[in-house]
């Protein structure tokens, strides 16, 4: 399959209807589909005229209207029309318009007229005008569902099949040029065989089982067989499939009830592809929204505290399911977003509505979507300007204590450095928020810097988000302008460093002290983070992750792609080394911290570990040089 | 720019010229196709977008390794009616570029050599106007392979949608932003320049999704910046 088939297939199969199509129908759809752009503003079809495809919206949005000019309704990516004047004569009967640039995907008029034919499920949504009309909240939910979403949404590509009589060696190879880690095993089949299904040229076959990797190394090179063993002789005894409209849930539990890691899956009787563990672990990520709906449901803040045990589980399953730091970052920050969001509703609730506009805004991890389990709150309040201490002020003062102790209820501990809405100085108006952060700019004190570096890492949590944002716009446009800002973060950033020498019971610090303990966030995601934190604001970057932040550098090529790449490498491991540490700890039920002890420490991990702070020391040394002290 | 006002128009002439001169037949058919009249609106034009990807950047150093076509004109792109080769290059793939491109040391072994695609390249490009991406590409190193295996000149007019995005950037309303990003011009490049006309993000490095992604780009363009009745004149080089 060519590449820009692929790409129009993938993107189709989300939507309905297609995505309850045979993958082969698929196949043949996106073979046959053109492609149109349309300005916004302009008609993509008028009322009478003659239309010959299906049309389908990659991306933008457009109107449809009724002949008298009302509007009927507004669709965007992933939904279709034209197919009421495709079945009335090819005449349009809904002129369309484009609101946004769009690009069409045009379905050719005799696809459309098989697709109707041969399947129900197609003919019965565009006959009735779909259910798409239905609200698209139910939609998202539906998508979210573990429980109802179909297995065959995982898929990705078409199964790799091979004859069981053909040889060790030859799976290995195809395995290889296919990219794959596992692959089908078919055999010939009477076509009477309830078993059977046919196949892409002649003949009948069947699935008689799946080998993996994992195989190649257990059943063939430890049994020390050659690699002229016939594939037959080495399967597995049972193989476990799920049908393709089976629930992802499903294959989940089929995955461990038999304790699989790859789970064929058949539409019928036909392969149309395989599972693998981390496809679903990856989905399932996306639905810790599910924990978060859940948050929303909560009427006080003692319900909201017995979610926690919810939250941490969630945090150790991310973990031993292999998620990378970012997944797991971004999984706890939505929900630590989301309790801020929640806590305030409950407070406005009791305490009224706002005297004027604000906006709630987290800072430090929680801002940069690298939150792990221990961590404590920072946060802040930008008012409007009409904002009049002596009648408004109670009200968020009152606001900011409810949502910091319902934070610390629930297990984000106060900030020990007072960066909270609770403290006077950081619940002020724009203006002197915008006071603050030109004067930290434009007047950098390295001293005063060490503490508000973490207002830096922004965002809007509730509220008037133009507020923060338009702090972000300033940071963007002032930072990079002012080489004796940058001086001054780049020698803070040069406070923590990692140590000398990482051995198998100590580490070696500069001094040559040895410690048995390390602080893996001091000493090694903290000031990574405060390197790419500088470099980013050179670049006028807007960007909040850490790992964006690096794609924005690169883009502006003040780093070379290699060192960053170097420096994302460090952080996600040295990140993923604390996380697991702190999943460990609570498996354990101890509390979860930033310590580890290098005897606990593997000696993979060891090794790692080391090059990771070798990259660290480096990018400090190199922003030394970088960012120098302007001369007065 | 006299110069260029020249050659464009000198366009016509010069295939008529090549048509009659050329010994290789699939050349000399290629040059009789024609090319546009300069004053031909781009709504009859028939354009093809074209997409190699290479070795390298050096046409002196490095090959071609696949082409990608997609026939389009202002109301329609057609991938299904576009073709995809991959080439045998003459100077060995390095790692990298079979990394960047995903075309395996397997498949370029089994691919065939550039002159055995080469007529039907050419039979699938007479008659239509090239678009490229960055003209620096596509064009000298087709004139290189030609020259290499049939001796003779391929050249052609084209758009370069990079061109008319560096144009826009310069002059157009991208300008104003420029203030914010003090010193920062927009990025031209293909992904970069597609995001802000609305179109998506493609996964692959790969010629012929590349072609079609620079087909869009030239509707977006033509509709956001011309009409379908500017001269073709105006936008070839």
């Amino acid at each position: 399959m060519e590449a820009e088939v692929q790409e129009i297939r993938e993107h189709m199969r989300h939507y309905p209807p297609f995505d309850r199509l045979d993958p082969k129908w698929l196949d043949q759809i996106a073979a046959r589909t053109d492609v149109a752009y349309y300005r916004e503003g302009s008609m993509i079809q008028e009322y009478g005229k003659p239309i010959d495809t299906l049309r389908y919206v990659r991306s933008g949005a457009v109107e449809v209207y009724r002949h008298n000019g009302e509007l009927y309704n507004r669709i965007g990516e992933g939904d279709i029309f034209g197919h009421t004047g495709l079945l009335h004569n090819r005449r349009v009967r809904f002129p369309v318009r484009a609101i946004e640039d769009t690009l069409l995907y045009l379905i050719p008029a005799d696809v459309f007229d098989r697709l109707c034919e041969e399947d129900d499920q197609f003919a019965d949504f565009v006959e009735l005008s779909g259910p798409r009309l239905q609200s698209t909240v139910e939609q998202n939910e539906r998508e979210n569902d573990l429980m109802v979403s179909r297995v065959r949404r995982l898929l990705t590509r078409s199964p790799v099949n091979i004859d069981e009589n053909a040889t060790v060696h030859e799976a290995a190879r195809l395995m290889t040029d296919q990219h794959v880690s596992s692959i089908l095993l078919l055999s010939r089949a009477e076509e009477g065989d309830e078993r059977a299904f046919p196949g892409e040229e002649h003949g009948h076959w069947r699935l008689t089982g799946i080998l993996t990797d994992q195989d190649m190394r257990g059943r063939v090179l430890a049994a020390g067989l050659s690699g002229e063993t016939p594939l037959a002789e080495i399967k597995h005894d049972r193989l476990s499939t799920i049908q393709s409209d089976e629930s992802v849930y499903e294959a989940m539990l089929a995955m461990l009830r038999n304790n699989v890691h790859h789970l064929p899956v058949l539409h019928r009787r036909r392969p149309v592809g395989v599972v693998h563990l981390s496809d679903i672990v990856r989905y399932e990520t996306h639905s810790s929204l599910y924990l978060v709906t859940n948050i929303f449901n909560q009427d006080s803040v003692k319900g909201l505290s017995r979610l926690m045990p919810d939250v941490r589980a969630a945090f150790v399953r991310l973990v031993d399911d292999g998620a990378t730091s970012q997944m797991i970052g971004q999984a706890m920050s939505s929900i630590g977003r989301s309790l801020i969001r929640r806590l305030i509703e409950l407070a406005e609730a009791d305490l009224g509505p706002p005297p004027v506009p604000y906006c709630f805004m987290v800072n430090g991890s929680m801002a940069r979507h690298d939150q792990t389990i221990a961590t404590d709150q920072d946060n802040a309040l930008v008012l409007d300007d009409s904002f009049d201490p002596d009648q408004h002020d109670a009200w968020f003062a009152a606001l900011a204590k409810r949502v910091s102790d319902g934070l610390h209820a629930c297990g984000y501990p106060y900030c020990s450095g007072g960066i909270m809405g609770t403290n006077e100085k950081w619940r002020q108006p724009l203006s002197v928020w915008r006071r603050y952060f030109e004067e930290w700019i434009d007047k950098p004190d390295p001293e005063k810097l060490l503490h508000s570096s973490i207002f830096f890492d922004l965002e809007a949590v509730q509220g008037e988000e133009r507020f923060v944002e338009q702090l972000q716009d300033l940071i963007a446009q002032r930072a990079s302008q002012s080489p004796r800002f940058l001086a001054a973060l780049a020698r803070n950033a040069l406070h923590r460093t990692p140590p000398l020498g990482f051995f198998r019971t100590f580490v070696m610090e500069n001094d040559g002290q040895h410690n048995n303990s390390i602080n893996l966030k001091r000493r090694g995601t903290a000031p990574l983070v405060d390197v790419i934190r500088v470099h980013a604001l050179a670049v006028g970057s807007r960007a909040q992750t850490s790992f964006e932040r690096l794609d924005d550098i690169v883009k502006a090529k003040s780093l070379p792609a290699g060192q960053a790449d170097k420096l994302r490498y460090a952080l996600e491991f040295i990140s993923m080394v604390r996380i697991r540490h702190q999943a460990h700890d609570l498996k354990h039920h101890s509390s979860p911290d930033n310590n580890i002890e290098p005897e606990n420490v593997s000696d993979g991990e060891r090794h790692n570990l080391k090059d990771a702070f070798q990259v660290l020391s480096n990018a400090q040394k190199f922003l030394r040089f970088r960012y120098p002290t302007p001369n007065r | 720019m006299s110069n260029q006002r020249q050659d464009e128009s000198t366009w016509p002439a010069f295939f008529a010229d090549k048509a009659e001169r050329c010994q290789d037949p699939a050349l000399r058919a290629f040059y009789a196709a024609g090319v546009p009249a300069p004053q031909t609106p781009l709504r009859d034009v028939p354009l093809m977008a074209l997409d190699f990807e290479t070795t390298g950047m050096d046409v002196h150093h490095h090959a071609i390794v696949s082409i990608g076509l997609v026939p389009f004109d202002l109301t329609r792109i057609r991938p299904s009616a576009g073709r995809y080769w991959v080439v045998r290059p003459t100077r060995p793939l390095d790692e990298a570029s079979i990394r960047f491109h995903r075309i395996t040391h397997a498949e370029v072994a089994q691919a065939p050599d550039f002159d055995e695609v080469l007529d039907e390249v050419l039979a699938e490009l007479s008659g239509c106007l090239v678009v490229v991406h960055y003209r620096g590409i596509e064009r000298p190193f087709l004139d290189a392979a030609v020259q290499d295996r049939r001796g003779e000149r391929c050249l052609f007019p084209l758009i370069d949608t990079m061109s008319i995005e560096a144009r826009e950037v310069r002059q157009g309303g991208w300008n104003r932003l420029k203030g914010m990003w003090r010193g920062s011009r927009p990025s031209i490049r293909l992904s970069d320049t597609r995001t802000r006309y609305g179109l998506p993000v493609y996964s692959a490095h790969h010629a012929k999704l590349d072609a079609l992604a620079t087909a869009e780009l030239l509707q977006a363009q033509i509709a956001r910046h011309y009409s379908p009745d500017t001269p073709v004149s105006e936008l070839w080089e």
